[in-house]
């Protein structure tokens, strides 16, 4: 009997393979050597930054932040094809794409040290601030390409989101309003395939996230979120997709070759062996190789450049650590743009506390 | 006996209903392989199977809107909201459905369900991992709200939380989770819901708090001793139904009254029970009713938190204004 249960399996778009070859030459980018090149040295800045916030975080000078390690090609594609007119929403696991929209590292150790002027993500242009509320931040950007398109303008909205975030009820809702308010945002998934411990099988049953794009009505790409180059080419193909025809959905699939959060221990729900084989798909290596087969990249200048970033990332740090401590009126400030009168009472009320704490009579 | 901090006691106690009572299910973000994220259902998926301590997708309406189906069908769901900060997509299935849903039916299905969810500050967490939310859950009609202080109280509690055919928000106050061990009994035992606690005597005033809070007003009652007051401590453990009967009382014996609490002032648990403390012993008061609170802020970051959760000096600061009113 004709079963209609069954649908094609659709390929995943790659152009680089693990050991750093390209196997489709009709669907790379259109980058020259240099642009390529500047690439690589960008994720590599992302990936010791990510480093060294680990090590901070461990020095006890930081507190929880969430490694990028495995995943920098899709910020790293991403963040050169969002131009400073798009607006960037991200979820928090972006960091190359922060860094290319204009965002200051001192300014990302000050949101991971707790401290609330990292929230205003160095002021750079249409850039947010992550959103902890896992996908809530989908909605917005919908919002955003709402005001976009009401003002006519030629540009788009870029959504992150992780796997886990495809369960919640606002990715749903942000797609399908996307799709009827036909707005120019690129939604984002960063397929990991991990929500804290919970693996992709437990999350959904869909084989490709992208296919959620289906029931929308817009159109949905898995894209291998490892290569840079098939990255950038679903980059650029949505960016403009986006702006011309509407909404659009692209699956990176990828892996979180590191812990969650600093507080997170992977080895509690998943096998070192699957971490082994994600280590030789990482997306750096790959395009190393490939630097190194075109001769524009050696080792030595890996070993040299990493040296300098890490000084130049360390600088920042010690910037962000001499950030002054909250005063009192730091908290009250903006909690409204017109202090309601019950708010400057209470200000007041604690100056006067810890003034008579400073010179009560302390018996230890 | 043994030794538990509070993680370890509100294990024991789902371990003590999922033994005892088929019905209990446990679930919710990462709460099956990994045991959640602050362990708290550790190996309790080894102990009785997947099929009654499991995983949820990411989605906090679909775990509180399938434990109203569980709850139809017969069942009693112990759900984990990972963070109280994250629970609002869930509010609309709490307040639409969870808290009405006997009244609706006129008594046909209750809502047996548990809503466990660690809150509150001093843990330097990211943004909605400090927040403390429970005058949400407090005003809200059908609802009962526990908050314990103690490993002791909380596996009590929870156990009393799950026997109860009305619906429970169990808000477990994240600072306390490892930072006091206490005897507490392996066995299966439980602590009444709506029942206040006098944790100490004494006749100069009665500080009520809960959660986290309880063990900064012990601090600062060391500097109240020093100074010559005596403080009657009472700790809520229940804020709704709220125990008035404790709480008249001690202020009809020490005459003045300051609730410490970590949540913003305005409408809050703090208003009141200062309210429902002026209404029943309006006549012992010596002072006004005080309150020592969060301000009404959005908590702040780490780098500022400290400022705003009350500290023990400023407790005793409270305590000392009210007594020399
Ligand atoms: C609404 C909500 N629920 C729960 C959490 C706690 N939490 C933080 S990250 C996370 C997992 C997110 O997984 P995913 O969307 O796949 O992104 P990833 O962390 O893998 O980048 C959870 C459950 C949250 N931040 N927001």
């Amino acid at each position: 009997m004709f079963n209609p249960f069954t649908r094609p399996e659709i390929p995943m778009l790659r152009v680089l393979d693990a050991d750093g070859r390209i196997t489709d030459e009709e669907r790379k980018p259109p980058l020259g050597d240099e642009d390529v090149l500047d690439a690589y040295k960008r994720m590599l800045f992302a990936r010791t930054a990510d480093a060294q916030c680990i090590s901070y975080q461990r020095q006890g000078r930081m507190y929880t932040y969430p490694p990028n390690l495995g995943q920098e090609a899709i910020a790293g594609a991403f963040g050169r094809v969002i131009r400073s007119e798009d607006w960037l929403v991200p979820a928090f696991r972006e960091l190359g794409a922060w860094l290319q929209k204009g965002v200051r590292m001192r300014d990302i150790f000050l949101l991971w040290m707790g401290v609330e002027e990292g929230n205003r993500m160095s002021d750079a242009p249409r850039m947010l601030p992550p959103s902890v509320p896992i996908a809530s931040q989908l909605l917005h950007a919908v919002g955003i390409g709402k005001a976009m398109r009401y003002r006519k303008e030629e540009a788009a909205v870029f959504a992150f989101v992780g796997d886990g975030g495809t369960s919640t009820g606002d990715f749903h809702e942000a797609l399908n309003f996307a799709a009827v308010w036909d707005v120019p945002v690129v939604f984002v998934i960063q397929n990991n395939q991990y929500a804290i411990s919970v693996p992709l099988r437990m999350q959904t049953r869909s084989r490709r996230l992208a296919d959620r794009a289906d029931g929308f009505g817009i159109p949905g790409i898995q894209v291998d979120g490892n290569d840079f180059f098939a990255l950038s080419t679903a980059a650029m193909a949505a960016r403009e997709y986006a702006i011309e025809k509407g909404p659009v959905l692209v699956e990176a699939l990828t892996y979180r070759r590191g812990a969650h959060t600093t507080s997170d221990d992977p080895s509690k729900y998943r096998a070192p062996e699957e971490e082994k084989i994600w280590e030789t798909r990482d997306p750096l290596r790959r395009l190393r190789l490939y630097l190194e087969s075109k001769g524009l990249w050696r080792e030595e200048d890996e070993r040299a450049l990493v040296d300098i970033y890490k000084q130049e990332i360390d600088q920042e740090f010690q910037i962000a650590e001499g950030y002054p401590a909250t005063r009192p009126e730091d908290i009250f400030r903006h909690a409204y743009r017109e202090m309601p009168v019950d708010l400057k009472r209470q200000q007041a009320e604690f100056e006067k506390y810890l003034n008579w704490k400073e010179h009560y009579q302390w018996q230890s | 006996m043994a030794v538990m901090t509070m993680v370890q006691a509100i294990q024991s106690a789902l371990a003590v209903k999922l033994a005892e009572d088929d019905r209990v299910m446990v679930y919710g973000e990462d709460v099956g392989v990994e045991g959640g994220v602050f362990r708290v259902t550790q190996d309790l998926q080894k102990r009785f199977g997947a099929d009654r301590v499991f995983d949820s997708p990411l989605a906090e309406s679909a775990i509180i809107g399938t434990a109203v189906g569980m709850c139809i069908a017969g069942l009693r769901p112990v759900v984990e909201i990972q963070f109280s900060g994250f629970i609002f997509p869930g509010f609309n299935q709490l307040l639409t459905h969870v808290a009405r849903y006997n009244n609706r039916t006129q008594g046909r299905y209750s809502m047996p369900m548990v809503v466990r969810t660690p809150y509150g500050g001093g843990v330097r967490a990211l943004e909605h991992h400090s927040d403390s939310e429970e005058a949400y859950f407090a005003h809200t009609p059908g609802l009962k709200v526990v908050i314990p202080a103690t490993p002791h109280d909380a596996k009590g509690l929870l156990i009393s939380a799950i026997e109860s055919d009305d619906p429970v928000i169990f808000m477990e106050p994240k600072r306390l989770y490892r930072a006091i061990k206490q005897e507490v009994s392996e066995e299966s035992f439980s602590i009444p819901l709506g029942k206040a606690k006098v944790v100490t005597e004494g006749d100069h005033i009665t500080v009520v708090s809960y959660g986290a809070m309880v063990r900064e007003v012990q601090k600062a009652m060391v500097f109240a001793a020093k100074a010559g007051i005596k403080v009657e401590l009472i700790d809520l453990r229940t804020i709704y139904p709220l125990d008035r009967e404790t709480l008249a009382r001690s202020v009809k014996k020490t005459g003045h009254l300051l609730v410490v609490s970590e949540s913003p002032s305005f409408a809050s648990v703090a208003s009141e029970i200062m309210a429902a403390v002026s209404e029943d012993v309006f006549l012992s008061l010596e002072a006004p009713p005080a309150r020592l609170t969060g301000f009404d802020t959005v908590i702040p970051l780490p780098h500022g938190e400290m400022l705003y959760l009350p500290e023990p000096e400023r407790i005793f600061y409270a305590i000392k204004n009210s007594v020399e009113y």
